[in-house]
């Protein structure tokens, strides 16, 4: 049958490069790609375009990695319509409470362009204006429409082009595999140890550069606007290796997300022209953010709405959102995903009623720490996306600011690993490296039943976050959360494993998923701690001003072995000094 | 509320007699449940050997495709007060048409292979413009239904086609051909139509309408399906039996009023077909021992005048 001929090229992990070693095939790359959402299939794109042996190891299929879930918009500044990316970059600046990088932010703003055109040529299908150009939207934090979009799936339809391009590219795809470490040799990224799910079988897989493109780690909230995979695996392997982490108190809270659920709501809803109402039908934006109201940057609208709910003009725990005087029609166009979701999860049709929202843990800034091409500070170790900070996001991110970054810094940290990998040789294979980790996973799988559960485990660390590290913060309650964290990890390293198969054993993945949330909890709770001031998403009433003097800094988590050591980095500022920040 | 959900396992570590078994599990669970809230409840408290596939809850990941009650769902989707009997309990097993990998977990590698075999990537005519390909917005609100599609396999699980012939290609793959097809960006539209046509493409579709029927997002596969036969033939690809059968069935109709089968049958084999003839002689005897022979003169219905009127507005309307 001539049509089926080609076949996807999917865990085609022995068709590619190997090495014989004894009766061991080891597979091994140029560059090998951790996750396989908007960043990692765009580094992956990248590298082989310069010419790399590249491969993509998900413990998911492309499309269900958590960038389909992004809704509203990527931002571009585009100049053939008299838009200027410094006025982008400027309210990114602002946007991120002046914790941003202003060098990186300039090359997000300025590559933005490229960026968009890059992806309708891939076949993104964007909305038009009436000429049939890129139509484009209003989105919080900026005074222009530049934000371009497909209905509310922008993330879906920019992830499916992307998977589109990677199915033509024939890179090689380790689908539904998990890595459970990085191998480091004398302080250089080697390669990683991974298992197929389908089999349970570990490998050690070898590349001379790896790529963490992992995602954020929003299941150490509950609830949390995040997927179920979304288990901030990259930012802990990298901590472990003994990379920082940077900026982990930066955890941006959504405004607008459903109670039963934690489901999001998209920004665009506001950018198109909702309002928000509290109990007594005020609307309450005009007093918090007088000039952009509902579009104020997110960390502003999420404590306006807190503050409401808090102080009794709420119902349930939420305020309001209302779309009605958009229109029947322009909401089953612009806003179609979410109109779903409400008619599924609330019963209603967003022309009819207002529904109800309140903030939700959806976005951490922060990330291992990288320079503008994705090195971190391990030799042969990049990360781009959600899971690194270079940093564009400082302490709060602007909407559609992520699918940006997720391009742009995507393609940069492909290229630079790709040249990196060029200047290397693999090392030799290490069997007991292979052993080591092999009874390393055999040890926790043979734990014996003292009652204790994984998900017991993670539901207390999420409530614990949700309470102590969300969108108001106290010293005690820091303090409090950093302690329940160290009592959980305690648990955790005798909690067992009650599913012991070797075919597809998510009981297995949830154990080694929870290890890497408790560890990156950690980091988030001790940075915020360290923090002593206001600054963005990190906000404590006991300590409400913004303190430039001593707090322009980057936090960077340090970790070794159980502990975290806080040091400090500089911002680079190129073009706008500190100010009062208000919208 | 109290719910039982009795679900279809599999697990291949076992002995081949005692891989597939049902296991029941009892929850007690907020009314406004999904399945998919059943099943991780489930998993992290009551049985962590359970393995399904899920992530975003919210169905746009695409990920917990599986049967409900034996017919393909989100398990996000499926609220349990729209699922359950009378006895408060819900059927769940994995998505149809695929291998079992374990429990609700199927093996998608074909059908990620014949989402490849229908080249599934813009093939842009011409040079690329500097900026943006101008389109208008009409084509583009026309495919983002189309691209609305996640993937989830729900329509494949329930071909029945798929069923009894695995070298269909299906409704997920043949539907995001159409999208490419109906992109006035895409400069291929020639040579896809053409590949669509062969054994396993656009004309091995019976339309059961099952796979519209399950589709959580309104793609409508079905229906992609018969614009790719319209384009088809448009496009001038009219040498297959199917296409062979439409233009018959529309030329007969409009002749006489009713549809002629005898004519339609050797129209749609084709007059000069003779060995495909010769072998329906059979047939042909066996359906006139049973009586099931149309009748050898065949009449024009009374008004047809009117019939040929009608058909010639419609034809021409559509220039």
């Amino acid at each position: 049958m001539r049509l089926l001929t080609k076949k996807a090229n999917f865990n085609n992990s022995f068709s590619g490069n190997f090495d014989q070693i004894g009766d061991y095939k080891m597979p091994n790359h140029d560059v090998l790609i951790i996750g396989a959402g908007l960043a990692g299939m765009r580094a992956a794109l990248a590298a082989k375009e310069a010419g790399s042996n590249v491969a993509i190891i998900s413990k998911v299929t492309p499309v269900r990695s958590h960038s389909n879930a992004a809704q509203g918009g990527i931002n571009a500044a585009l100049t053939d319509r008299g838009d200027d990316w410094t006025e982008h970059a400027y309210e990114t600046v602002k946007g991120s409470d002046y914790l941003g990088d202003q060098d990186a932010i300039e090359i997000l703003s300025r590559e933005a362009g490229r960026a968009v055109i890059e992806l309708e040529h891939m076949g993104v299908v964007f909305s038009r204006d009436e000429d049939g150009r890129l139509g484009a939207r209003r989105f919080g934090g900026q005074a222009r429409a530049r934000t371009f979009f497909v209905a509310d799936i922008t993330g879906q339809a920019l992830l499916h082009a992307l998977f589109e391009q990677l199915l033509k590219s024939g890179i090689t795809l380790y689908e539904e595999w998990f890595v459970s470490s990085l191998h480091i040799e004398n302080g250089q990224c080697r390669g990683v140890f991974a298992f197929d799910m389908k089999t349970g079988k570990l490998e050690f897989i070898q590349a001379k550069s790896v790529v963490l493109a992992t995602g954020g780690c929003g299941r150490i909230y509950e609830p949390s606007t995040n997927g179920l995979i979304v288990t901030g695996d990259g930012m802990a392997l990298a901590n472990s290796a003994g990379a920082p982490l940077m900026d982990m108190e930066m955890v941006q809270y959504h405004p607008t997300t459903l109670k039963s659920n934690g489901i999001l709501i998209t920004e665009a809803a506001r950018g198109e022209g909702g309002y928000l109402y509290n109990a007594l039908g005020e609307r309450f934006m005009e007093k918090y953010a007088p000039s952009m109201k509902e579009l104020a940057s997110r960390d502003v609208v999420s404590r306006a709405e807190q503050t409401e709910i808090n102080e009794g003009r709420g119902i349930d725990g939420c305020v309001f959102l209302d779309v009605r005087h958009l229109g029947r029609e322009f909401i089953e166009q612009r806003l179609g995903y979410i109109n779903e979701v409400a008619l599924d999860y609330l019963g209603v049709n967003l022309a009819d009623q207002p529904i109800p929202i309140r903030p939700g843990m959806h976005y951490m800034m922060g990330g291992v720490k990288t320079d503008v091409n994705g090195q971190t500070a391990i030799k042969g170790l990049f990360a781009a996306g959600e899971n690194a900070c270079v940093s564009v996001h400082g302490s709060n991110r602007l909407g559609a600011n992520s699918l940006l970054d997720t391009i742009v810094f995507g393609r940069r940290s492909g290229t630079a690993s790709a040249e990196f990998s060029k200047q290397i040789e693999h090392s030799k294979f290490s069997q007991s490296a292979l052993n080591d980790e092999q009874n390393r996973i055999d040890t926790l799988m043979a734990r014996p039943d003292n009652g204790d559960r994984v998900a017991k485990i993670r539901l207390e660390m999420g409530q614990a976050m949700n309470e102590n590290v969300a969108v108001f913060r106290n010293e005690d309650g820091m303090n409090k959360a950093i302690e329940t964290l160290a009592d959980l990890r305690e648990r955790y390293d005798s909690v067992p494993v009650m599913s012991k198969g070797k075919v597809f054993n998510t009981g297995l993945i949830f154990a080694l998923e929870l290890g890497y949330m408790l560890d990156v909890a950690q980091t988030i709770a001790v940075s915020a701690a360290s923090r002593k001031e206001s600054r963005g998403a990190h906000n404590r009433p006991d300590m409400p001003s913004r303190d430039d003097e001593n707090f322009l800094k980057h936090t960077m988590a340090n970790r070794s072995g159980k502990n975290i050591k806080i040091e400090h980095l500089p911002v680079v500022i190129t073009q706008w000094e500190p100010q009062e920040r208000v919208y | 509320m109290q719910v039982t959900l009795k679900v279809k396992r599999y697990d291949p570590e076992l002995p081949e007699d005692q891989r597939n078994y049902y296991q029941d599990y009892d929850l007690d669970i907020s009314e406004n449940s999904t399945v998919l809230d059943c099943l991780i409840d489930i998993r992290e408290y009551q049985d962590e050997t359970l393995s399904l596939r899920c992530s975003c809850r919210g169905a746009i990941c695409g990920s917990c495709a599986m049967k409900v009650n034996g017919n393909a769902a989100l398990a996000c989707k499926a609220k349990i007060t729209n699922v359950i009997d009378s006895n408060n309990s819900i059927t769940v097993g994995p998505m149809g048409n695929h291998e079992i990998v374990k429990d609700l977990v199927v093996d998608i590698g074909d059908f990620w292979n014949k989402l490849r075999a229908i080249k599934p990537w813009i093939a842009p005519i011409g040079p690329e413009p500097e900026t943006e390909y101008i389109t208008p917005n009409e084509d583009m609100q026309h495919l983002t239904g189309i691209v609305g599609c996640i993937l989830c396999g729900a329509c494949v699980s329930d071909c029945t086609v798929l069923e009894v012939d695995k070298n269909f290609l299906g409704p997920a793959a043949l539907a995001k051909a159409y999208r490419f097809v109906a992109d006035p960006r895409d400069g291929e539209s020639n040579s896809r139509l053409e590949s669509y046509n062969e054994y396993g493409g656009i004309w091995d579709c019976t339309r059961c309408m099952a796979c519209i029927e399950v589709c959580p997002k309104g793609v409508a596969p079905m229906d992609r399906i018969m614009s790719l036969r319209e384009k088809s033939i448009e496009a001038g690809y009219t040498n297959t039996a199917g296409a062979r059968h439409s233009e018959a069935f529309e030329s007969l109709v409009a002749h006489s009023g009713n549809l002629n089968e005898t004519q339609l049958l050797i129209k749609t084999i084709g007059i000069f077909n003779f060995p495909k003839l010769i072998s329906l002689i059979p047939f042909a005897v066996r359906a006139a021992i049973n009586r099931k022979v149309p009748p050898l003169i065949h009449k024009n219905i009374p008004g047809v005048e009117n019939i040929r009127r009608i058909h010639k507005l419609i034809k021409s309307s559509k220039k």
